[in-house]
């Protein structure tokens, strides 16, 4: 069983609960199953940032599960792909829903301090020579969505002159050169043949030298789990020909991924056919996600 | 809603999102502070041990064994710390060289075997002596710490002094590696400005001498009061000497390095400024403040000749000066460091937690531990040389044989 299939049984447990409890009429026992139930079908953003916890993502049994017994993906070879991504911030629109998707996907915590992936607006004003920039983590844009889980920008610029706008895409570069698999005193993070940098979870140790090391902030700490947090490019998913989540629900194309080996593939394309610059060249990291459209101001 | 604000650091510009949780914490200043003093307390100890500078005599066994307490206890901070802490051997058993911080388990242990060796080959004597003289089951505690080695002969004597000036020896860039090896864990981190030095390893070494040095002081003068014992003039000239040296050097380089750091002025200076004038200001005003307060004592102690009450005074208060600047330093490089984004367009202000795993309160237990250790230590082997008298009979080690 997939992790993907665990997740949809899970989904489907409250689902079948409702109805059987309806049909029985037992009101006061069926409250809770309702909320539950009422909650996983309802908008996502009306999830509990304070317990961490989305009828979406993996519970804590699940996640052990799943690290413990991991699916075995027979036909797949990682010495057959190179894998990559492509972010065209000519693009993209702000909307959130890649990191919605992502925290979704992989049972990201749902706090705003916990990021795989996240946006980044540019804006510069009129006669100015600088950027503003806020990401969906500033306060006011929680405070304005009236959560952390509701995955927006506010307006704070619709009275202001603007000279130029645009978002940034972030998430894991899954470097050449990673700083985070250099400084891992375990070898619990290391870099796939195939691209993407993982984390062995159960042989992490959490001392957090990799948060520290990575140039791009791409990786956080999951206190919960004891362990370091970053983006995989939904390994789950890649490995079984499947897009990661970000680019999957992207609704302008504005990300995009594939195989490099494949000289057609979405992807290869896109950097044959852009001139593409990476984040933070000078750091000697070499990344794997190619943008398209950066500014001198971008971090 | 109240949620993000909670645990978020607060932040002014833009930080990378996950930047607002804080990685390393307060257990992450005290870790290299305790090690820092481990160095300091080891070269002191050692310039008796190996340079024969007898002016250190009195006091180079009692500072060994403070460096040994507080080695004990140096890497506790870094357990309290790790979120997974029955895995910190995991480092240990498959250490993945390429990290800077794979080596610290084999550093930290190789490090502490020493120093277990040279108390015991410096202290095998009295150990013998008081398996001799004490009775009940101390006398045994003492009979199996001797490993049964109990020939007092002057020849066994002199084998014991040289195999402990030969550890003390080893020991010198053992501690300079220890220490200059912290500095190179934060040093060699390229994401961080305020971190990424040349000179990091060198003024972690020089400002752990410092404060080690400091540290012995404040203990010497305190411990003397207690036993109401002299304090010897001519050792504290002695560590007059090196504290002066220490403190003039480290001020130096650490001064060095922040004229080099504006006069690059690579990008992002401007942030680096704001840093030392906002978040960190109270911890830079007490790292200088201290650090010239004791450059200035020393300084005036050396020119005016003072000696006597007045020099144990003002060396006491320069030796508590620079443990606590560089406590301050300490927080300045780790707790700045990242209170600098890592976007060099943001900085976040860090409040330490007072009570919890990684607290203020966890903080204060292990830093109050290394000194009840001493004492303990200092009950068990007694470390000034006077003659072991239990139920009115006196013993000089030396004649026993």
């Amino acid at each position: 069983m997939t992790i993907q299939d665990k997740k949809l049984e899970a989904q489907e447990v409250p689902l079948s609960r409702r109805r059987f409890l309806g049909l029985l009429g037992k009101g006061a026992a069926c409250a809770g199953a309702i909320v539950g139930a009422v909650g996983a079908g309802s908008a996502l953003g009306a999830a509990e940032a304070g317990s961490g916890k989305h009828a979406y993502q993996q519970n804590d049994k699940q996640y052990a599960e799943a690290v413990n017994d991991p699916p075995k993906i027979p036909e797949y070879n990682w010495n057959d792909h190179q894998w990559a991504m492509g972010v065209d911030t000519t693009r993209c629109i702000g909307c959130l829903r890649c990191m919605e998707a992502c925290k979704m996907e992989n049972s990201v915590q749902m706090d705003a301090n916990h990021n795989r992936t996240w946006v980044e607006r540019y804006v510069y004003l009129e006669g100015s020579n600088t950027a503003l920039i806020d990401s969906q983590a500033d306060p006011k844009n929680i405070a304005n969505a009236g959560s952390e889980t509701k995955f927006r920008f506010d307006n704070r610029y619709k009275d202001a002159k603007v000279e130029k706008a645009f978002f940034v895409a972030k998430l894991c570069n899954q470097c050449e050169h990673p700083s985070c698999v250099e400084v891992c005193p375990t070898g619990a993070t290391f870099k796939s043949k195939d691209g993407p940098v993982l984390i062995d979870t159960t042989y992490c140790i959490g001392c957090q030298y990799c948060v520290q090391a990575c140039p791009y902030g791409a990786r956080s700490f999951n206190e919960s789990r004891g362990t370091a947090e970053k983006c995989n490019w939904c390994y789950h998913r890649i490995t079984k020909g499947l897009n990661p989540a970000c680019v999957e629900v992207c609704p302008t194309g504005s990300r995009v991924f594939g195989d490099r080996n494949d000289p057609e593939s979405p992807v290869s394309l896109f950097i044959r056919n852009n001139h593409v610059q990476v984040l933070k060249p000078e750091m000697g990291n070499a990344p794997n996600v190619f943008y398209v459209g950066l500014d001198k101001e971008v971090v | 809603m109240e949620h993000v604000f909670e645990h978020v650091t607060p932040f002014v510009g833009y930080v990378y999102p996950n930047e607002t949780d804080f990685p390393w914490s307060q257990l992450i200043v005290i870790y290299p502070y305790i090690t820092g003093l481990v160095a300091g307390a080891f070269v002191i100890s050692s310039l008796d041990h190996v340079f024969n500078i007898k002016s250190f005599a009195p006091i180079s066994r009692f500072a060994l064994l403070t460096a040994l307490c507080f080695m004990i206890f140096a890497p506790t901070p870094l357990l309290f710390h790790l979120g997974q802490p029955t895995r910190a051997f995991n480092a240990v058993i498959t250490p993945h060289w390429t990290s800077a911080m794979a080596a610290f388990g084999y550093v930290a242990g190789f490090y502490l075997c020493l120093l277990v060796l040279e108390v015991w080959f410096a202290f095998r004597a009295d150990i013998v002596a008081m398996s001799k003289v004490r009775t009940g089951i101390m006398g045994k505690v003492y009979g199996w710490l001797s490993l049964g080695s109990d020939d007092l002969s002057e020849h066994a004597l002199a084998i014991d002094h040289k195999v402990a000036r030969i550890l003390s020896m080893i020991g010198i860039p053992a501690a300079c590696g220890l220490h200059g090896y912290v500095g190179f864990v934060f040093g060699s981190l390229k994401t961080r400005e305020w971190w990424s030095s040349d000179l990091m390893p060198v003024i972690f070494l020089l400002s752990a001498v410092g404060s080690g040095v400091g540290l012995v002081i404040v203990l010497y003068v305190i411990v003397s009061k207690f036993r109401k014992t002299p304090i010897i003039d001519e050792t504290m000239r002695g560590l007059l000497y090196v504290m002066f040296t220490g403190v003039a050097i480290v001020m130096v380089i650490e001064g060095l390095e922040i004229l080099e750091m504006f006069y690059k002025a690579r990008e992002g200076i401007e942030t680096v400024r704001e840093l030392i004038a906002g978040p960190i200001w109270v911890g830079m005003y007490i790292q200088w403040g201290m650090s010239v307060f004791a450059l200035l004592t020393t300084s005036a102690l050396l020119v005016l000749n003072v000696h006597g009450k007045r020099l144990v005074t003002w060396l006491f208060l320069s030796g508590l000066a620079m443990m606590i600047g560089v406590l301050a330093m300490r927080w300045n490089v780790v707790i700045g460091g990242q209170e600098l984004s890592k976007t060099m367009k943001g900085l976040l202000t860090f409040t330490p937690e007072l009570f919890g795993r990684e607290s203020l309160f966890t903080v204060l237990i292990i830093s109050i531990c290394p000194y009840v250790a001493l004492w303990l230590v200092t009950k068990l082997l007694p470390p000034w040389g006077e003659k072991i008298e239990p139920e009115g009979r006196a013993f000089d080690v030396h004649k026993l044989a």
